[in-house]
């Protein structure tokens, strides 16, 4: 089966348990805590944070309400990063973590450039730096325990332990069962062509912080160019070549012609 | 007939401005690569900058000029064209070099950048990047090499390269095809993120249309400057052929810009009036609309002031056109993510150092090699 998580944010009550444990099981250096006009720390996801909750303020029937976002990899079905590197250090596993294998590395940051929600983050102080993002507990997964994230949440807001096709369906009953308290959107059922990451919230997805990602499978964009290669070199080869067989011919001709010229003087 | 080239003058006052520039830059390439990536204003939310998109996008288009004259030179057998076929190459062969070192010293992890050859990666535009690289910059090599071969007096071996050139230069051509579209293809993978004034599926045939306008632009150039500079008699018939051909490949390239423009993000995208709207309006002015008029102006196109204005203009605007999509149509996506780039001062330095360096290489090949004034059949 297919890792996959449910997060339903409506149920997140911002304990940022979540950002704990995966420092803990990672190993990741805290972040100092800043002053920002949001509660949110770290502020953003960073090569020492893989994952954190994003806290919004608004204003409700008259109430301030609280609306938390967690962000993290979404571990696509068909990742850009992985299309993008070019040394296969970032592979997707058949578990469905995408995972990063930092010997392979050569820091060219493709990856970063192509990523649409933003999530590869680059151990830029270091001399010996590393690509850094959520690995979906690829190993814990190996070893049969949930993610850590997954594991220390205590609202369910985290939901991980059916596949894809089951917490879309999950998500998919909750919008249709609640009317009015989410916003109609499964975030991540279709975006860069769908992802291992499900999202639900109350708020519109744009108002939390997400990107507005299309629809398209972002490997099949490169692919389409690559793919045609075998035809651009047949193409230049035949135009090359034959160019070369004409133009010869040309100037052989004319120097016939300036040979019979001066064999007829 | 006398080496021409031992009328040239080692130092001058051009090359100690280089040779300062190539010095303190020297430098900061140290210090990058003793510090890391951490001398740059590269961040998260912008991971890519001047080195990628002056060094290595402008500095590969700039270089185009070597495909364009060695198939005109070896495929279409144009031998009019034949004296600047060496320095049209060895221009290209410097500024891969160049190219080659701005992706040496941007990588986080330079001591790997062999690691594309040898751990494939065929659905990776940047492998295909990285692969043209390293072939394209041998084959510059090798169509480069005679010169250096006469004067080690190698005539065997520079006989059976000479034999050969066809083949080289019609894979030299073959791979340059590939590379400048691929660059173009690297930024097929950002539709959410570049600006839709640059963003399109056929960014990769736009790379290649450019820069075969930009490769005859550079040629004149160079030539231009190179007589100018080292008092080598001109041929005006040349740079004439070479303004015609420029005007095919400007006129073509504009109509596919407008084709583009309207089937994208729109004519009144280009007029908006912001940051991206100027720009555009600047790549597409100065580099290819008053080119094109200028060059259909006679006076223009028959002298070789007029010509060395419209080249300068072409490859400016060909160069604003690659930083465009590498660094300002990328801009407004990272002001959403609450992120600005501007390069650091390390970062200038660096790119003025490998175009001094190229400079100064040139003139250096001049001077001791057989590049301008080699005009056999």
């Amino acid at each position: 089966m297919e890792a996959s998580f449910l997060i339903d944010m409506t149920k997140c009550i911002g304990c940022r348990g979540c950002q704990v444990a995966c420092k803990q099981w990672n190993q990741n250096q805290a972040d100092k805590t800043r002053i920002s006009l949001k509660f949110t720390n770290p502020v953003k996801l960073n090569a020492n944070t893989y994952t954190n909750i994003d806290f919004f303020e608004s204003e409700k029937a008259g109430h301030v309400s609280w609306n938390f976002a967690r962000n993290g990899c979404f571990h696509c079905k068909q990742p850009s990063c992985v299309s993008a590197c070019p040394v296969a250090a970032l592979i997707k596993t058949k578990e469905g973590p995408v995972i990063y294998r930092a010997e392979r590395c050569i820091g060219c940051r493709y990856c970063m450039l192509s990523c649409p929600f933003n999530i590869p983050k680059f151990e830029w102080e270091k001399i010996s730096p590393r690509i850094q993002k959520c690995t979906f507990c690829h190993e814990r997964i190996l070893d049969n325990k949930i993610p850590a994230c997954a594991k220390t949440c205590p609202s369910g807001t985290i939901h991980f332990g059916d596949s894809i096709e089951n917490n879309l369906k999950e998500a998919k009953r909750r919008l249709s069962d609640n009317p009015g308290k989410y916003f109609n959107h499964v975030y991540g059922e279709k975006e860069a062509g769908g992802t291992s990451v499900l999202l639900l919230s109350a708020l519109p997805i744009d108002q939390l912080g997400f990107q507005k990602v299309g629809d398209a499978v972002i490997p099949d964009l490169t692919w389409e160019y690559i793919s045609g290669i075998p035809a651009i070199i047949g193409v230049v080869l035949a135009a090359g070549i034959g160019s070369w067989i004409i133009t010869r011919r040309n100037k052989n001709m004319h120097e016939e012609d300036k040979t019979n010229e001066t064999g007829t003087e | 007939m006398k080496p021409a080239q031992n009328n040239i003058k080692l130092f001058t006052p051009v090359t100690l401005g280089l040779l300062i520039v190539i010095i303190a830059g020297a430098l900061v390439v140290f210090k990058k690569l003793t510090l890391g990536t951490v001398t740059t204003n590269l961040q998260d939310d912008f991971p890519w900058g001047l080195w990628i998109g002056f060094n290595v996008l402008g500095g590969v288009a700039m270089a185009a000029g070597g495909f364009v004259t060695a198939s005109a030179v070896y495929l279409f057998n144009m031998k009019k064209y034949k004296p600047l076929a060496r320095p049209a190459i060895l221009t290209a062969f410097i500024g891969y070099l160049l190219a080659a070192s701005a992706i040496f010293l941007d990588l986080g992890h330079p001591e790997r950048i062999w690691h594309p050859a040898v751990m494939w990666q065929v659905h990776s535009v940047m492998f295909i990047v990285a692969i043209h690289v390293i072939l394209y910059t041998t084959v510059l090599g090798l169509e480069s090499s005679p010169m250096l071969l006469e004067k080690l007096k190698l005539g065997g071996l520079k006989k059976i390269i000479e034999k050969g050139m066809v083949g080289i230069a019609l894979f030299g051509t073959l791979l340059s095809v590939l590379h400048q579209s691929s660059l173009g293809a690297v930024y097929l993978i950002v539709p959410d993120k570049l600006h839709n004034l640059w963003y399109s599926r056929t960014l990769p045939f736009s790379f290649l249309v450019s820069s075969v306008m930009m490769g005859l632009a550079m040629v004149s150039f160079v030539s231009i400057l190179s007589s100018k500079f080292f008092k080598r008699p001109v041929n005006m018939d040349l740079f004439s052929g070479l303004a015609r051909g420029s005007i095919i490949a400007i006129a073509f390239y504009l109509v596919l810009k407008i084709f583009l423009l309207l089937n994208g993000a729109g004519a009144a995208a280009a007029f908006a009036g912001s940051m991206e709207s100027k720009m555009y309006l600047l790549e597409m002015l100065a580099g290819v609309i008053i080119p094109l008029v200028l060059l259909l102006l006679p006076g223009v196109r028959n002298s070789l002031g007029g010509i060395l204005l419209v080249d300068i203009l072409v490859i400016f605007g060909v160069v604003i056109n690659r930083m465009n999509v590498a660094i300002f149509g990328m801009l407004s996506h990272a002001a959403e993510l609450g992120v600005k780039y501007f390069p650091t001062a390390n970062e200038i330095m660096v790119s003025l150092f490998l175009v001094a360096s190229g400079a100064l290489l040139f003139k250096l090949a001049v001077k001791y090699f057989n590049v301008l004034s080699y005009e056999e059949g």
